[in-house]
């Protein structure tokens, strides 16, 4: 592979995105075309560096290093490992989904702002110096406030500035904590300040940038921990997401569950992890806390809701919060390595897993949505499967898949997490599991609800799958059933990687 | 190359005097082409500007005689900091031009005031001579007073009148200090080469530092006296509010450090404090008055205030890091601030004939102009602050400078960010996405169609665009001169990094 193809990756959907809004915006069918084809490319790419990636070597590779700002220490700094190439994937798998689910609703400025996000997502996922990083971070606020607000009522507009108002000021949060870092430091790579924290150096450091105060450390990890869980989110900082995931349109939705919830479990694989080992393991208590609360908490109000949009966005913040567990168990422990090593692989495998799935389930409600002329009420349905037979077989999978049922996707990583966090945390991870049970109530509820009991007269003819949406939804639903037989196909993208990133 | 900026604006303001009044028509063509050719000239100094180490940093000096009995020289030339603000000035002409494309009444007494404040400020960044700065800086005041109350709109005559009479004491102020430095210094001369060598006694400083700084300051919207800028941006025609945001204040900021700051360093350290409290309650003042503001033009005008108070608060930093963002804050600011008027004054206020945000919140604009939507979308995303715009850098280059210096300042200065943010984006919320309607004009919101934004309007926004998006990805172009101006042992302002009082 040539030595800029992360730069060239950047450059595909933001030249994509160019394209896009250059063109007339009557010509609606060039538009989708050109998008279609930009999300293509880019996933060519992709897969082309996935192939080329030395797996048994693991570790960062395609690097790109430079001078960007040498007054503030800020390089020009991409590479990815196992961990980034599968963010990537699952980014340049889940935009054309999204794009094609959008169909005849496309714009051009929904089309280009699509595009943006994705650049801004392949960024975040590949840029190593905290200040390049951010730059993609933030950016990706501005296409996706306004796509969100492409919902057109009054709620999305205000979702979306809660959205922006919350991300930014977790934003701010961070930003502040690596000032304080670079102040004491002068340094914002990330791999740099990684092995210093690695040799122990790094919170002495700061407290004597600080004139020996010791707090500092504390502080500086409160803020990035805010503006990570603000952005995954975490409860109680996860106001914000019912109201976003609801409002938006359904594509739009599968795009914020799917990818950009990522950003802030990768921030926490990428940033808090390395940097502050010993500290999470201090703060211990406090850490699991939040995962477990999270996710108990998330089960239960899905179970609370009737709007099938809500269910399944609190449903995404219960899933990843299975995702911090495993993660916070393992930074937080010195336990046999075997178990965190499986523990890291099922959260890598989680965070894949959430992304397909829950972005074909969003797809799906947006299917619902488009016949029952905008209802989406768990009880304004029922007996769907007599009438829409594939639309039933289909989104069970991807609900079942959701559920965690062996043989599809979502089983192995759950597992891996639960097997590896039982055995450092297993308090937490008991309590965690009743997160399990409810999912599973609330996910059986809806399918009960939505395809079972008598049809209701209006829904009498409603409309089965078009052929053009059974092929929309084909490749993620096998792929739920590839990567449920196979994980490894997955697992041994990133399992060096993940031996590294134990701490 | 540094003069004939001067000469080409000179040449452009005679021609347009010269033009018979029925091609008044081409008044505007002829500045524009002053204006490339001036900005052309800027580029071309900046691209031959030598950082090699060893190498004097103020370049391309020009010396002619004067008024040689007394001391006065045509001193001229720049170091980095002068290059790059004589670049703003160039982008700001064209686009401030391109922005009154549409100006109709008097165009040739237009474009010549328009030009000679272009000259004035040219001329102020690259003299080397404290009186032909004075001189420079006097010619930019009268022409501001004539646009504004010709040509402006809300209460003209007041803004023009107040922002007038604040400048002139500034400029008193100024007149004082020059009079006292020349009467001190050991030679009758006002060369600032010659003078920067020179340590005025410590009484002189104490007082004329802040007699300077605050002369300057006046200018460079430093709090308490910063009201004549809200009345004055809003009372202005676009292309002047422009030129006051984009260039004009940064001629105050500009002179507080080339003149103030670089003579009287043991003034600096006396009041440097002092200095840094006013910055810090300027940029935080300016933010709260701007989120409480229902006019659009106030909100731009008053962040106008919240953005120059990172630049002083900057400059007293005296550290690299503080430094250099404040530099680069100046021209962030003048080309953000410009591209932010340039939407509330000519794409909005020439359209809808209303700056009421509640009004044009109804008016359904992101689909009735796109342009002007997407524009100011751009223009708030950079003026917030986000990363991948000018502003970014040079706000945390000020942040974390400021951080070395003045530790407790940093908690007002972050909320000062903060509110920043907040501001920003409830103007742009309730002007162009507002909650209440989902972009269709309601019945009594109803309103003509609007003329469609025009081809020097989206011209002079990709340009300004540009400018924000490249300086924001590649900053180092301009931090490099900007450093080399400070870090340079040669250099007139290399001991405001090595602490001043040493």
């Amino acid at each position: 592979m040539s030595n800029s193809s992360l730069t060239l990756l950047t450059l595909i959907p933001l030249v994509g995105a160019l394209w896009a809004a250059l063109l007339p915006s009557q010509r609606i069918g060039h538009i989708r075309t050109a998008g279609l084809f930009t999300t293509l490319a880019a996933l060519g790419l992709v897969l082309s560096l996935a192939f080329h990636y030395d797996r048994a070597a693991g570790g960062l590779q395609f690097v790109e290093q430079r001078d960007w700002i040498p007054s503030l220490h800020i390089q020009y700094f991409l590479a990815a490992d196992g961990l980034s190439l599968m963010l990537l994937l699952l980014t340049s798998l889940v935009t054309p989904f999204a794009l094609l689910a959008l169909g005849a609703r496309s714009t051009k400025l929904s089309v280009s702002l699509i595009l943006l996000l994705q650049a801004t997502l392949f960024g975040t996922f590949t840029a190593l110096n905290f200040i390049h990083w951010f730059l993609y971070y933030e950016l990706s606020l501005i296409p996706a406030f306004l796509l969100i607000r492409m919902g057109g009522s009054a709620k999305a507009t205000a979702a979306a500035t809660q959205f922006f108002i919350y991300t930014i000021f977790g934003g701010f949060a961070m930003l502040l904590g690596f000032l304080a870092i670079h102040h004491a430091t002068g340094m914002f790579n990330l791999i740099d300040l990684a092995a210093l924290a690695h040799k122990g150096k790094l919170g002495n450091i700061l407290a004597a940038g600080f004139g020996g105060y010791s707090r500092i450390n504390l502080l500086v990890f409160g803020g990035i921990f805010l503006g990570l869980a603000v952005k995954v989110p975490v409860v109680p900082f996860h106001t914000w997401l019912p109201d976003a995931y609801t409002e938006s349109p359904a594509p739009v939705s599968m795009l914020l569950t799917g990818l950009l919830s990522k950003m802030g479990v990768y921030g926490f694989l990428r940033l808090l992890m390395p940097l502050f080992p010993g500290l999470m393991r201090h703060l211990q208590t406090p850490l699991l806390a939040f995962a477990v609360v999270t996710i108990v908490f998330a089960a239960f109000a899905a179970l609370a809701q009737t709007d099938l949009k809500r269910i399944v966005a609190y449903s995404s913040i219960n899933h990843l919060g299975y995702c911090l567990l495993g993660l916070f168990a393992v930074a937080t422990t010195f336990g046999p390595g075997n178990d965190r090593a499986a523990a890291m692989n099922g959260v890598l495998l989680q965070i894949f897993n959430h992304g397909l799935t829950a972005a074909t389930i969003f797809c799906f409600i947006g299917f619902i949505e488009t016949r029952s002329g905008g209802l989406r009420g768990l009880n304004d349905f029922g007996g769907l499967r007599t009438v829409a037979p594939v639309l039933t077989g289909l989104m069970g999978i991807s609900l079942f898949s959701s559920l965690g049922l062996p043989g599809l996707n979502g089983f192995v990583g759950e597992f891996l997490i639960f097997k590896g966090s039982f055995a450092l945390v297993p308090g937490a991870t008991a309590l965690a599991a009743i997160g399990l049970f409810v999912t599973a109530v609330f996910l059986l509820t809806l399918i009960q609800r939505v395809f079972n009991g008598p049809l209701p007269e209006r829904w009498a003819a409603f409309p089965d799958l078009t052929t053009g949406e059974r092929f929309l939804v084909a490749p993620a639903i096998a792929l739920m059933f590839v990567l449920g037989i196979c994980p490894q196909l997955l697992i041994t993208l990133f399992n060096q990687t993940v031996l590294k990133l134990l701490p | 190359m540094l003069t004939a900026t001067l000469l080409s604006t000179f040449l452009g303001i005679a021609l347009i005097c010269l033009l018979p009044s029925r091609f008044g028509g081409a008044a505007k063509w002829i500045a524009l082409l002053s204006a490339l050719t001036g900005f052309g000239f800027a580029v071309a100094a900046f691209q031959g500007y030598d950082m090699r180490p060893g190498v004097y940093p103020i370049q391309s000096i020009i010396n002619l005689p004067w008024v040689e009995k007394i001391g006065i020289g045509f001193i001229t030339g720049a170091d980095g900091i002068s290059l790059i603000l004589l670049l703003l000035t160039g982008i700001i002409a064209i686009t401030g031009i391109l922005f009154s494309w549409n100006v109709t009444h008097q165009p040739r007494a237009f474009f010549a005031l328009f030009l000679t404040i272009i000259f004035g400020v040219y001329g102020v960044f690259q003299s080397l001579d404290l009186f032909l700065l004075f001189v420079f800086y006097e010619i930019v005041i009268i022409p501001k007073y004539f646009l504004i109350s010709i040509w402006g709109s809300t209460n003209r005559e007041y803004g023009a009148m107040k922002l007038t009479i604040y400048s002139v004491a500034g400029s008193a102020l100024i007149l004082l200090g020059l009079l006292g430095i020349y009467v001190l210094a050991p030679e009758a001369t006002f060369n600032l080469l010659s003078l920067a060598k020179y340590k005025f006694p410590v009484a002189f400083q104490l007082w004329a530092f802040p007699v300077m700084f605050l002369g300057f300051g006046i200018l460079g919207g430093l709090w308490p006296f910063h009201t004549w800028a809200p009345t004055g941006h809003v009372a202005a025609p676009t292309a002047v509010s422009m030129l006051l945001a984009g260039v004009v204040m940064k001629l105050g900021s500009y002179g507080a450090l080339r003149v103030a700051m670089t003579l009287f360093p043991l003034g600096l350290d006396y009041w440097r404090m002092p200095v840094a409290i006013l910055a810090t309650v300027g940029l935080l003042y300016g933010a709260l008055v701007a989120l409480a503001q229902r006019d659009l033009k106030f909100v731009v005008g008053y962040s106008s205030i919240n953005h120059m108070g990172f630049v002083m608060l900057g400059l007293v930093t005296l550290n690299t890091l503080g430094l250099s963002g404040a530099v680069l804050q100046m021209f962030s600011h003048g080309i953000i601030g410009g591209l932010l008027f340039a939407v509330v004054g000519r794409m909005l206020y020439d359209r809808t004939h209303t700056r009421d945000i509640s009004q044009l919140g109804g008016m359904g604009l992101t689909k009735a102009l796109p342009f002007a939507a997407l524009t100011f979308t751009v223009a708030s995303a950079a003026s917030m602050g986000l990363p991948g715009f000018s502003g970014f850098i040079a706000e945390i280059s000020i942040l974390l400078g400021t951080w070395k210096a003045f530790p407790v300042l940093l908690i007002f200065t972050m909320l000062g960010v903060v509110i920043t943010v907040a501001f920003t984006l409830r103007a742009l919320q309730r002007t162009f996405f507002p909650a209440h309607n989902a972009d269709a004009p309601t019945a009594e919101t109803a309103h003509e169609p609007f003329d469609p934004i025009t081809l020097p309007e989206r011209l002079g926004a990709l340009i300004l665009m540009t400018a924000t998006v490249g300086v924001g990805l590649f900053p180092k172009i301009l931090l490099d001169p900007i450093l080399r101006s400070f870090e340079s042992p040669q250099s007139l302002m290399h001991h405001l990094i090595q602490g001043v009082a040493k």
